[in-house]
């Protein structure tokens, strides 16, 4: 099933005898395929906002379209059969199996036992888990491998929405890091449309093509791509909420080749003096660099390198550090405080010199139009295509 | 006014002189009592129908009690508050109170035992229910799982442990209580233990019919351990 | 007239007199004297407290100071579940006629095996009762200098007391309830126009029945309203959650039966 586009209007959420509304007023649009965190302190109406979408919560005013159809048309029990759910706690069933676990959704919708189970394998394969454990309890499963088989099991009847709440929030720092790659290509493939709440605004960042920030009594306060967050917070609150540091965290949604490099000027053993001249002319970088025949940096040239006729190995500093395009760059410009340094060559694949990444450039990088830089899942896709 | 004397002889019947041989001198008799083991076993098989039946009424009707409280909680006070006082009822003044209007016999046993075992069984299908952890109720619900489904595929299965407690408990405090059943002329295993229903007393009866309902309340306890690991394997397997 | 109101006016006539029994004294069975009435059926009833009070006390004597020092110790978990086991599957009918064929007709008798059905209640929920007090509780009261003596009485009893008065309910109401069995060894009580019927015909054993049953709600709710005053506030608040913890932990196989 392809992705579905969901539409909350105007939605709202007031339980009796509360004095306030849980989901006040609360409109957003999320496209076939998007990511949208739902994110904001605890007490915001995160996770109801979630609920209420496959009414788990029902809703007091407003409306939710999923495809453009109202989800108060449908039997809550069979909307929830069409939305994949996974949830921080897993909530597998201690009782069945893993492939059980699995088949839940599709037994409910009366799918054949032959596709179901190919199904199952499928599921296996695609969350990295081998077929031996399909066998097993989840009791027998270390914490990472269930929230793995919670994603699977979400994903069973191939949903065209997910909804996610916290869904790494309960694995250690280092597990979560590689689960959210992890779940980033399996979008990158799916093109799901997906919700997913959290409280942690780096995971936001990390996730969401867009990003809807709530504050207490389930107020949007802002909705926005990451980068026009960081960049144009909408008021105190989005800009206390995001952190000081959130022009240092919109570095972390661009790699190096995403940003104006500087021009090198690069230079051989041997090569002519006059050469050096005219092509520093050329280049942003005020010292020529020396690479050797393949061209990969050897180092930076002293001004006595170039005295003579030819060029002379005669260095004034080494090329550390070597950054690559694809680093992101809050790594890179980490690269190069810890260097000392003001500036670094930029290497590809090969190893060969690409461009200079000055603190410069950075800066310039940080200055630009969020609207240029990639969402997530295309920069999912794009790891894909590599 | 006591007449302690004149009830020791109306309630234990004095022993029957024809009988010759072990039991007249009050001894064990375990020769005698293999030589005669007939007489015990309709008072055995009769004890055994006896614990059934009460179980075998009692777990349905706590069984909907249950899961009706669990869909309406306001009911949990109620049928708790109900059920207790059968639990609290004498079961010997139970036996007496039913006899004007089922009179003598095993109908009104039943009845009596049946009562006695709703709160054990009732209480233990709730903390099953309740302690069915609420992630998981969460999932259940959330893959789109209909109620009565949530109920039988997801909330029951995870309450067996302490379900099948509940029907252990209740089956050796019924086996226990069916000893008096006699008293409301159904028989059992009492009969023999008290006064040999045929008029012979001897302390071998005690001993071997207490030991006979010791080991039929381990009977029951076995069988419903059994049943229990044998429809959950999920429980056996060790963890990761 | 149908069959169920012939049986319904039948019934309601028995009632009717047995209620009768209770209050006025009538001819007994042989004719030869007068039973029943309320002189008759106090003195019978203190009989039945004297049995009751004295196998209650003797329980608690002997449960309550052994479950407090096994679960302060943490020992005997085995033991704890293993005594209410074997004390449900034993039945007190059995346990009576035992003591009687052995001993002979007398009072002694009768309340040792009372305290005996009295034991594994109050021994099982005293030892529940200190194991559930919140190990880390314990440790932060050990950690501030408490000694082993002055934690058990200061902060695992009074958590504990609520369970512990659990128990003493349970005893307390079957011990009652039991004590209706002891004429059938030949000692005294409310049970005595059950059993014997003889003398105190039908009237008698309905009459019997009837107070038996009060006596054991009067006693079940006696000492529930005495588990509610023992209960310290901050644990009345979180009552339902710390009962579902509990019975959880404990005996994951078997559950503690507090009713």
């Amino acid at each position: 099933m392809d992705a579905a586009t969901l539409e909350l209007r105007n939605v709202s959420k007031h339980y009796p005898g509360a004095p306030k509304p849980a989901i006040d007023d609360l409109s957003l649009e999320v496209g076939a395929g998007e990511i949208c965190v739902l994110v904001g302190p605890s007490g915001c109406g995160k996770t109801t906002a979630m609920r209420l979408v496959n009414r788990m919560i029902e809703l007091s005013s407003g409306d939710i379209l999923l495809d453009g159809r109202s989800v108060k048309d449908r039997k809550p029990a069979e909307l929830r059969r069409e939305i994949g759910y996974a949830i921080q706690q897993i909530g597998l069933f201690p009782h069945q199996t893993i492939a059980q676990n699995i088949s839940t959704v599709p037994k409910l919708l009366g799918w054949e036992k032959g596709r179901t189970a190919r199904r199952v394998d499928e599921l296996l394969e695609l969350i990295g888990l081998d077929r031996s454990l399909a066998k097993r309890y989840p009791a027998q499963l270390s914490g990472g491998q269930r929230q793995r088989v919670g994603v699977a099991r979400a994903l069973a009847a191939d949903p065209p929405l997910l909804l996610m709440d916290e869904p790494f929030g309960a694995i250690d720092p280092i597990n979560r890091e590689r689960l959210q790659n992890e779940f980033l290509r399996l979008q990158g493939e799916l093109r799901k449309t997906i919700v997913f709440v959290t409280h942690d605004i780096d995971e936001a960042i990390k996730m969401g093509d867009k990003i809807a920030i709530l504050k207490e009594g389930g107020v949007l306060a802002q909705y926005a791509p990451p980068a026009e967050l960081l960049t144009f917070p909408a008021d105190r609150f989005v800009e206390d909420f995001v952190g000081s540091d959130r022009a240092l965290k919109r570095l972390a949604l661009q790699r190096v080749r995403d940003i104006d490099l500087w021009k090198a000027a690069t230079v051989r053993v041997g090569e002519p003096s006059a050469e050096v001249a005219r092509k520093l002319e050329d280049a942003d970088v005020k010292y020529p660099l020396l690479v050797d025949d393949h061209g990969k940096p050897i180092g930076w040239l002293s001004q006595r390198a170039w005295q003579g006729e030819r060029v002379t190995h005669d260095l004034r500093s080494n090329a550390d550090p070597i950054v690559e395009l694809d680093d992101i760059l809050r790594d890179a410009l980490s690269d190069l405080l810890a260097k000392d340094s003001r500036y670094g060559p930029v290497v590809d694949k090969d190893g060969c010199v690409a461009g200079v990444l000055s603190i410069e450039a950075l800066s310039h990088a940080l200055a630009a139009n969020p609207e240029d830089l990639p969402s997530p899942s295309e920069r999912a896709a794009a790891e894909l295509g590599e | 006014m006591s007449l302690p004397a004149v009830l020791a002889q109306s309630s234990i019947k004095p022993r029957d002189r024809s009988v010759t041989g072990c039991p007249q001198n009050n001894d064990l008799c375990p020769g005698w009592i293999a030589d005669n083991v007939d007489r015990y076993v309709d008072p055995f098989v009769r004890h055994v129908e006896l614990t059934a039946l009460a179980l075998a009424f009692g777990f349905p009707i706590a069984f909907a009690l249950a899961v009706l409280a669990y869909r309406r909680r306001w009911l949990v006070g109620p049928i708790t508050a109900t059920t207790g006082i059968l639990y609290t009822l004498p079961s010997l003044a139970v036996f007496f109170l039913l006899q004007p209007v089922t009179g003598r016999g095993i109908t009104t046993a039943t009845i009596a035992l049946t009562s006695y075992t709703l709160l054990i069984l009732f209480r233990n299908i709730m903390l099953g229910l309740d302690n069915v952890p609420a992630e998981i109720k969460d999932a259940a619900r959330g893959q789109g799982l209909s109620a009565n489904q949530q109920l039988f595929r997801v909330e029951l299965p995870l309450a067996a442990p302490e379900i099948f407690a509940g029907l252990r408990i209740a089956a050796t405090t019924t086996v226990g209580l069916a000893t008096l059943a006699f008293l409301a002329g159904a028989g059992g295993l009492g009969e023999p233990l008290f006064d040999g229903g045929d008029g012979i007393v001897f302390r071998g009866n005690v001993v071997f019919c207490g030991l006979l309902c010791v080991l039929l309340a381990a009977l029951f306890d076995l069988v419903f351990l059994l049943v229990q690991r044998l429809a959950s394997p999920w429980q056996r397997v060790g963890t990761a | 007239m149908s069959a169920p109101t012939v049986i319904a006016q039948g019934a309601l006539e028995q009632f009717g007199n047995g209620l009768k029994f209770l209050v006025s004294s009538n001819t007994d069975e042989y004719g030869g004297g007068q039973v029943g009435g309320p002189g008759e059926v106090w003195d019978l009833l203190s009989k039945h407290l004297e049995l009751s009070g004295f196998a209650v006390l003797i329980a608690v004597v002997i449960a309550v100071p052994l479950g407090l020092w096994l679960g302060h110790l943490g020992k005997g978990q085995f033991a704890a579940s293993t005594v209410a086991n074997v004390g449900r599957a034993v039945p007190a009918l059995g346990v009576a006629a035992f003591l009687f064929a052995y001993l002979g007709p007398s009072k002694s008798n009768v309340i040792i095996t009372l305290a005996l059905l009295a034991i594994p209640p109050l021994f099982t929920n005293t030892y529940v009762g200190i194991r559930q007090v919140d190990r880390d509780v314990v440790d932060a009261a050990r950690g501030m200098g408490f000694g082993g003596f002055r934690i058990l009485l200061r902060l695992e009893l009074p958590m504990a007391l609520p369970l512990i008065f659990g128990g003493l309910r349970t005893a307390a109401v079957s011990v009652v309830a039991t004590a209706t069995i002891a004429p059938l060894v030949g000692v005294q009580s409310l049970g005595t126009p059950l059993i014997a019927r003889g003398v105190y015909g039908s009237a008698g054993q309905i009459g019997a029945a009837i107070a038996v049953a009060l006596l054991a709600i009067f006693c079940e709710l006696l000492f529930a309203g005495l588990q509610r005053a023992v209960t310290p506030k901050g644990l009345k608040l979180g009552g339902e959650q710390r009962h579902k913890r509990r019975a959880l932990t404990l005996t994951p196989t078997r559950k503690v039966q507090t009713p």
